[in-house]
């Protein structure tokens, strides 16, 4: 495998990384506010 | 002024066969994952202690929090990584780092870390509250600024009062559950605080070499060698007291109190052993560093082990 396709596949797979970082922070601010509004609603008004 | 005289000026080394395109593992590296486990496991420890003095928090809320304070360390360790990237290229020990090898450039590094550190604190102030992510934007400004920028290169009591900055995921983790961080933190605090001397002191003692090439000012290049010892033996028997206070504070029971003890009594022999090994000592140095990480491990371990027993009986 030449220097380019390297550089294309570890350039990819950084981009996937990023993509997967970015997708699983809105999924765990997601999943805290279904939570925090959760224990909102158990503590009562 | 980053460059004190007689210093060396930064090296780039390079010697990769690969194409010098950064990886995920490589952005990974960056934030220093095996500082960062120690960090998540005494968060963790805080946390749970928290929960045995009588805190209550929904799991998934404190594990959002666990990971939004290991993100906030891994952000100190990319932050430190482009700040000392110059003393990274010249020390054996951190050469292979990513900044250094040249796969991932000083200026990503910084702009990965900045990002994390806004991240982790918007992150901890959601799933927790302001008290807590004030703390984690605090450890990492410190770790950062006062202890990277300021304190690393211009003081051999570097890490005595940058030790703060490790010292404080306990407090952080106590306050994500609580919303204060009551004496009983502190206490977890003063254990890592006092251990951070001894157990960095230690590892300069058989990596003096490094230390004197990247003209960091630790302790055996300033003091000297036998001034370390002595102030690593008074640091481990302060350590040693230290130890014990949880079970006096009521925070931990006798199982805790004889874990302690012993290790703390381990952890002073060794110290002396150093202190007594002349001139021969980098062998003692090496044996110290590595019970030291030991101790801190087994330490916090037995706090949580005696807090999760307490809360399933």
């Amino acid at each position: 495998m030449s220097d380019d396709e390297l550089a294309r596949k570890q350039r990819r797979r950084r981009n996937i990384a990023i993509g997967l970082g970015v997708a699983g922070f809105v999924l765990i601010v997601y999943l805290v506010t279904i939570l925090r509004m959760q224990a909102n609603l158990a503590a009562g008004p | 002024m980053r460059h004190k005289p007689g210093m060396r000026q930064p090296v780039a080394i390079s010697s990769m066969s690969a194409p010098d395109v950064a990886g995920p593992q490589d952005y990974f590296d960056l934030l220093k994952p095996r500082v960062m486990s120690l960090v998540v496991f005494t968060a963790a420890v805080g946390m749970v202690a928290a929960v045995a003095d009588g805190a209550r928090v929904p799991f998934g809320l404190a594990l959002a929090s666990l990971f939004a304070i290991a993100v906030g360390a891994g952000a100190s360790g990319a932050l430190n990584m482009w700040w000392d990237a110059d003393i990274d290229s010249v020390m054996a020990r951190t050469v292979g780092r990513p900044v250094p090898r040249g796969v991932v450039p000083r200026a990503e590094a910084a702009a990965f870390g900045g990002f994390l550190s806004a991240l982790s604190v918007a992150l901890l102030a959601l799933s927790s509250n302001y008290v807590a992510a004030a703390l984690l934007a605090f450890t990492i400004f410190f770790y950062l600024v006062i202890y990277s920028m300021w304190l690393k290169r211009s003081t051999p009591q570097n890490i005595v009062i940058g030790g703060a900055a490790g010292a404080l995921p306990p407090v952080v983790a106590w306050a994500a559950v609580t919303g204060t961080a009551p004496v009983e933190a502190w206490i977890l605090f003063a254990i890592i605080f006092l251990w951070t001397p001894p157990h960095f002191w230690a590892l300069a003692l058989y990596r003096d070499g490094d230390y004197a090439r990247a003209g960091v000012p630790m302790m055996p290049n300033v003091a000297g060698r036998a001034a370390t010892k002595r102030q690593i033996f008074a640091y481990s028997v302060v350590l040693a007291v230290a130890g014990l206070a949880p079970y006096f504070v009521g925070m931990a029971g006798p199982f805790y109190l004889a874990v302690a003890a012993a290790l703390g009594g381990v952890f002073v022999y060794l110290a002396f052993k150093t202190l007594r090994s002349g001139d021969e000592d980098k062998a003692s140095a090496k044996q110290l560093f590595a019970f030291s990480i030991i101790h801190l491990f087994a330490i916090f371990a037995a706090v949580l082990i005696e807090d999760l027993v307490a809360l399933h009986v």
